[in-house]
Order: C-alpha cells, then structure tokens, then sequence
C-alpha cells in the first residue's frame, strides 16, 4: 500500500477511535454538572452519589479522549505535511486558539475537581467541573469550525505566487454557517450519546437491585436527555442538510445514491447499486422526502437535487487542473449507509427514551429483564450513530481535503515512506487495541462497584483545618 | 505592525511557550521517569504520583500549544518538522499516550501486578518525550538535511522538506542534548519531589536531586557549549549557557540547603536560560538545512502572513496571562507538602454482589 492510502487507514483509524471517547465525555461531563449541581442546591447525597459514581466513569473516558487527541493534532503534520503547508495560514489558527482558550481550561480545572474535594469550599468547588464542561465545550467549538473550514473553506484567497491559502477573514473562518451548525447538531448528539450511556446503566442498576432510588433518579434524567437531544439533533440535522445541498451536493448526492439530478427526489429507505456504480435501484422508497429534506419543497423545479453524475461530469469541466480521469465522487456505499446508520440508530435511542420514560412513570421501578437487556445494548446505538455520521461526513467530501482547492492526494507528505506509516499505523493500532480492553473493563468494573454508599458529606474545607489530614481522595 | 516585527514576536512566543512546556511538564516527566526507582514502597509511589496529579494534564497542554502555535504561526516549520522527524514524534506520542492513561488508571485496579505495569508506563512513557524532544531540539537547532523536491515550483520555501531518517536524527550533538532534557528533567523531577513532601519521601528526593543533578550539570554544560559551534549568535549565546550554569549550581547548592523552593525556582530559570540559548542561537532561522544554508527554513520564508500573525498575536497577548493566572492559582490550592501518612487507602474492590432486597 501507498504511504497515501496508509495515512489515510491510519487517520481513519485514531480518528474514529478518538471520537468514541469525545462525545460520551462532552455530554456525560455536564450530566455530573447536573447531578452536582443538584446535590449542591438540595443537599440530597442521591445526588452526590450520582456525581461520584457518574464523574468516575466520565474520567475513565476522559483519560482516552485527551491522549488520543494528541495524536490528532500531530498528525496533521507528520503525515499531511503538504496539506498543512496549504491550509497552516487558515487552519493553524483555530487549532492554536483550541489550544490556548480550550485544553487549558479543560485540564486546569478539571484537575482541580479531581483533587479538590477538600480543598475548595463548596461552591467554587461546583464551578471547576463548570468550567472544565465550558472547555469541552470550546474545544469542540474550534475544532468543529476548523473541520468547517474542509468542508467548505471560506475567508481566505489563495496566494497565486506561493499557491498557498492565506486567512484574510477569521470571523467568517469561525462564524460560518457550516461550523455553528456542525456545533450544534454534534453537541446534541453528544449528549445524545451521553444520555442513552447515563439510563442504560442506571437501567442495568435497577435491574440488578443496586441503589435502586439512586439510579431511579439518573434513570429518569438520562432518559429526558436523549429525548431532548434528539429534538435538537433532527431540527440541527435538518440545517445542516439543507447547507450541505448548496456547499457540497455531491455528499448529499452520494448520501442517497441519488445518480440522476430530479425534481420531487425520493428518500430511499432501501437500494442496491449495481456492479458499474453509476446508477442504483431503490427497492423501498418514500417519494419527494429528499427534496424536501434537501430543499424545503417537495415538487417543482425548487425541489431540483442534483445527481451524482451530473455532479461529477460539472466537476471535471469546473476542476481542469486535474487530470481528466478524477473521479470527484465519494464511496458511495458507505455514504449512503453511514447516513442511513446515523439516522436509524439515532431515532432507536429516542424510541428507547420514550419507553424508558413510560417504564419510570410515577415511581416505578422497571426490573424486566428485556428492558434491561435493551437498555444494555442501546448504550451503543448512539454511539455507533455519531460515528456514523462523521464517517459519512469525512468519507462523503473526497476525494477532496479542503473541498475545491485540495485533493486530499495532494495532502500527504511528500517524502514519507510505506514502512514509517506501517510502523506508525500498527503501533497506533495494537496500543489502542489494547487500552480499549482495558478502558471497557475499568468502565465494567467501576460500573460493578456502584456508587459509593457513604459518601463524606460535606469534606470541604477540612484540609486546612488539620495539616496533617489524610487526603479525601488521591491518586 | 510590521510583518518582520510580527514574525520576530512569534519566534519569542513560541521559546516562550516550550520554556512554559519545559519547565512545567519537565518535573512530572521528571517524577513519572523516577517512579520505579525512588518509589521504594507503594505509599511512597502513591505520594510520588499525588505531587503531579493535579497538574500533569495541564503542564502538558503546553506542549500541545506549542505545537498549535508553531502551526498557526509558521507552517512551514510545523510541517517540515513534523514530517521529517516522524518516527521520533511517534515514539514521543506513544510515551505521553502511555503516561497520560496510566495516572488515571494505576489506583483503579487491585493487583500489585496490575501498579507495577502502570508504574512502567509511566516510566518509560515519560522517558521518551523527555529524551526525544531534546533530540528532536538538537537537531533543530544543529541543521538536518533539508532540500527542495526535485522539480520544484517557484515557491522555494513551500518545497522544503527533511530527506533523512530516523537514524540521521540519532547524532552525537543531538544525542547529548536529548541527555540533557533527559537528566535535567530528571533533576528537576527530584527537586520538585523534595519540595511537594516531606518525611522519608522528601530525604530520598534530596538526595537523588544532588546525584542527577551533578549527572546533568556535565550533560548541560557539554551541551550548551558544544552548541556554540552551531549557534549564529556565540555573543549572546556563550553568556547565557554560562548563566544557565550558575543558575544550575545554585539550585543544586540550595537543595543541600534545604531552601526547596528556591531551588526550584533556580531549576526553573536555568531551563528557561537553556531554552533560551538555542532559541537565541536558532534566530532567525526556524530550521537550519545541513545540505545547504539558502535552504534553511527562517521566521521570513516559513511563516504565516500578515492577517494571521496579528489575530493569532491578539489572541496570545489576551489569553497567556490569564492562563498562567489560573495555572498559577492551581499551585496556589495545591501548595501542601504531603508525605505517606496523609494517603488515604486505595479505593476499596469491587462490593459483592448485594443480596435481593438488600439495595434501595
């Protein structure tokens, strides 16, 4: 294989595996906001319980989620050197303002969090997991506006001397349509994510008989979570579709195998393509939907969405400087099953919460153990979803980097080897194999130790009174 | 502001933040490399580990905002490096992969078995950035070959690529400065360690501050001399190695004294003065090219344009202080000397699956 196609693996590789990690901590960090929140207003040790049991798990996956995200910001230039001598001017800034503005906030005040039980009053004590949540949040915002920029750069010129881009607008670099949509629809997601991770296991806890009215209560919450998000996702989803037809149509073309351009084009719930990938039959179909998720309209010319080979044979005419044979059009199977993946595991979870709600109403406690099952394996199902979606968002903009200036081809370094990405590829993947093993059993096991039953109450401020005191929680 | 002003305020920035990243993150790679080997007993490890828990993550933040920085600032650089030292980054990478999973996970399992292998991931995962990133510094500062692909376009500098290996990274210049982190940070660690307890704990850091101390005072001074034959500037440079020198023994001298705090504020400096040296030694080249100097890479040919410099430089002035402010507060909460005594035992094992009704 090509050092190419091997960057290409191993970005997929840690990158997927990083974003396993991303939501379920930048939901599941403002659920312990949450549960903290109310403990502090309420005095209930319920909530307390919550916030411990529920703080330990998000740390597990917090761990994972910052040392994979090294990798990521290395990467860019150790295997994509050509395209971050293209792009540096534009997207270094974003990352550089992560940086500054995000990581530091984040693992600051997180670590004062982790440690400062005792050692903060108990009100500035809530405001360090605040604003340690606050950081994620930006952290997400920036990288999200940065991705923003590949799919659909703006605030830029390309310098016709060096052919390098060169940033002549950062308010459009951050604030565009592109990047606070995909904010948006990937935080709801996320706490999509979270939710379903927060009541699946207080479900299994119910079920169990362990702490029954503690996990009732995080039951419940998780449950509204995902219901609420999945308000959020679909309406952000909508948005974003309905850019995405203008900004890139050839992803919406290839997230339904839509080969031809039509007016009153049906969403196909079911297709197969045949051997020569240029055309596709819809075996179940719902007339006009994707005109109307695309455009508004269901009929008429306004509800035009263009086909994937009118798309390709625009390109090759708009894009002379590549060779004629380009093929500018994604893989369209996994677009179109990711999009299909995304959605449907997406509206299971909210099927789900619906459930979970109706099983919870007026004190009830559910211990069938169908529900519990199901509550165990919808944990994944948003989990897969989220990834899904970014798999079809990142497939479905090749055979571009930057979408319209750069080939991702044209991205690599130049000079790296096959064997450096092999061996850099491998090690990546054993070690992440390997601390996934770990990472799951950790999260099995603290779920098995359960909350803990007598929390000290109130340890706050008790360090200083005794110099010699234990610590209430170390390393 | 004028382009070579911006350019010139974006090479300090970025000294200052792998000075910030050196003298922060440099302890606790320090702490996490001696582990195995001042970590005598598991509550001596517990308070080892306890002394950098609260601010490991965010010491190495400064790493990743160096990397940022140099992105944002001169790409070329962020690429040129980072392409060309790529198996070097990637051992680098999997050390601080190691380290950062293995603080969070070595209290969560109950074998002695299950410690001892985090407490070597520790180890060695803080080794490695602590010894590749000075190599990785020397080469930098000491050139590499570095040539244009054949072929290339008009745009010289965009062309400019790092045509060796891993193995024309191992040189002995480059070598000794990667000991020089290495035992510095080491030190360093140990100084940190005398400071942050006491008890049996600080008398073992003492004293292997005073040994790794010496150990880095020749590997610092062979460094920073050596350096001069490659720096452009030996007026500023040969001075600043001779401080760093004396700021070095002064620091080793007020750990004899037991002044631990002082002691590692002169620690503090002489890595700053370090830092300082190759920088002022490096400028205004970014990247010197062994094969031919016209094709060195400099704050002129590798940097990002005008508009970007100014955000990027609104954005820095605006947000470091403030970072160090917060930073600084963590500090301030964690200030304690802990020692043995003051561990509180382990997380107790999983609880025992509770008898039906025996919950709620």
């Amino acid at each position: 294989m090509s050092a190419l196609s091997l960057s290409q693996w191993q970005f997929a590789i840690t990158t997927v595996y990083h974003f396993l990690f991303v939501p379920l901590t930048l939901g599941t960090v403002w659920l312990v906001v949450g549960f903290q929140t109310a403990w502090y207003r309420t005095g209930n040790v319920k909530y307390l319980k919550l916030t411990k049991f529920f703080g330990k798990l998000f740390l597990i996956n917090f761990a994972m989620g910052v040392v994979t995200g090294i990798v990521q910001e290395f990467q860019f230039g150790m295997n994509w050197s050509q395209y971050s001598r293209f792009v540096g001017d534009v997207f270094g800034a974003p990352l550089a303002m992560e940086a500054l503005l995000a990581f530091f906030l984040e693992s600051t005040f997180l670590g004062l969090w982790i440690f400062g039980w005792d050692k903060l009053p108990k009100r500035l004590h809530l405001s360090m997991i605040y604003l340690a949540a606050f950081g994620s949040m930006v952290s997400a915002y920036f990288i999200l506006a940065a991705n923003a920029f590949m799919q659909h750069p703006v605030g830029f010129e390309v310098d016709p001397e060096t052919g390098r881009a060169v940033l002549n607008n950062i308010g459009e670099v951050l604030f565009q349509n592109t990047a606070m949509i995909a904010f948006f629809h990937t935080l709801a997601a996320s706490f999509l994510v979270s939710g379903a991770g927060v009541a699946g296991v207080s479900a299994w806890m119910m079920f169990k008989n362990r702490q029954v009215d503690v996990f009732r209560a995080s039951a419940k919450t998780g449950a509204w979570v995902v219901l609420i998000s999945a308000v959020l996702v679909s309406i952000s989803g909508d948005m974003d579709m309905k850019i995405m037809v203008q900004q890139q149509p050839m992803k919406v073309a290839a997230a339904e195998a839509l080969y031809t351009t039509q007016e009153n084009a049906p969403f196909s719930v079911l297709s197969v393509g045949d051997l020569s990938g240029d055309q596709a039959t819809n075996i179940i179909e719902i007339p006009g939907l994707l005109s109307w998720l695309a455009t508004g309209t269901w009929d008429g010319p306004d509800s035009t969405v263009q086909g994937i080979n009118d798309l390709q044979a625009e390109y090759a005419q708009k894009y002379p400087q590549y060779a004629a044979e380009t093929n500018f059009t994604p893989y369209v199977p996994i677009t179109y099953w990711g999009f299909r993946l995304m959605i449907g595991l997406g509206m299971l979870a909210a099927l789900y919460a619906l459930w979970a709600l109706f099983a919870l109403r007026g004190g009830r406690v559910p211990r069938s153990r169908f529900f519990a099952f199901s509550s165990a394996v919808i944990v994944l199902f948003p989990l897969v979803g989220i990834s899904a979606g970014w798999i079809f968002t990142e497939i479905g903009r090749q055979p571009w980097v930057v979408f319209g200036q750069q080939l991702t081809a044209d991205g690599v370094s130049p000079l790296l080897s096959s064997a450096q990405v092999w061996i850099s590829m491998i090690g990546f993947t054993l070690l992440y194999l390997v601390l996934a093993i770990i990472e799951v059993k950790l999260i099995l096991k603290a779920v098995k130790a359960g909350a803990p039953e007598d929390p000290v109450l109130d340890p706050h401020g008790d360090a200083e009174k005794a110099a010699d005191k234990q610590l209430y929680f170390a390393y | 502001m004028d382009l070579d002003v911006l350019q010139t305020i974006w090479f300090i920035l970025i000294a200052v933040l792998w000075t910030g990243y050196f003298v922060l993150d440099g302890f606790d790679l320090g702490v996490g490399m001696l582990l195995p080997f001042l970590g005598k007993d598991e509550a001596k490890k517990r308070v080892m580990i306890n002394t950098i828990g609260p601010v490991w993550d965010g010491n190495e933040v400064w790493l990743l905002t160096a990397g940022g920085a140099t992105f944002a600032a001169f790409p070329l650089w962020y690429a040129t490096m980072f392409s060309g030292f790529y198996l070097a980054l990637f051992l680098v990478l999997v050390g601080l992969i190691l380290r950062g999973v293995a603080f969070e996970y070595r209290g969560k399992g109950h074998t002695d078995a299950w410690r001892r292998r985090w407490d070597w991931a520790i180890a060695i995962g803080s080794a490695l950035p602590a010894l590749l990133l000075g190599v990785a510094f020397g080469n930098v500062v000491s050139g590499t070959p570095i040539e244009p692909l054949a072929g290339s376009a008009p745009d010289l500098a965009g062309q400019l690529n790092f045509t060796g290996n891993l193995f024309t990274l191992l040189n002995p210049f480059s070598i000794v400065v990667g000991l020089m982190t290495l035992t510095v940070f080491l030190t360093h660690g140990a100084i940190f360690l005398a400071l942050k307890t006491k008890g049996d704990m600080h008398a073992v850091a003492k004293s292997a501050a005073i040994k790794l101390g010496i150990v880095a005072a020749v590997m610092a001074v062979a460094a920073l001399l050596w350096f001069q034959a490659y720096s452009g500037h030996v007026a500023v440079t040969l001075p600043l190695a001779l401080i760093a020198a004396v700021a070095w023994l002064v620091a080793l001298f007020l750990v004899l004294k037991d002044r631990d705090g002082w002691a590692f504020f002169f620690s503090a400096v002489t890595i700053g003065l370090a830092v300082a040296t190759l920088f002022a030694g490096l400028f205004p080249n970014v990247m010197v090219s062994s094969t031919d100097a016209a094709y060195n890479l400099t704050i002129h040919n590798a940097s990002s344009q005008h508009y970007t410099l100014t955000v990027m430089t609104i954005v820095a002035l605006v947000m470091t202080p403030i970072v160090l402010l917060y930073q600084g507060w963590t500090y301030w909460v964690f200030r304690k000397r802990i020692s043995t005594s003051m561990i509180p035992p382990q997380v107790s094992a999983p609880a025992p699956e509770p008898m039906a009704n025996a919950a709620g």
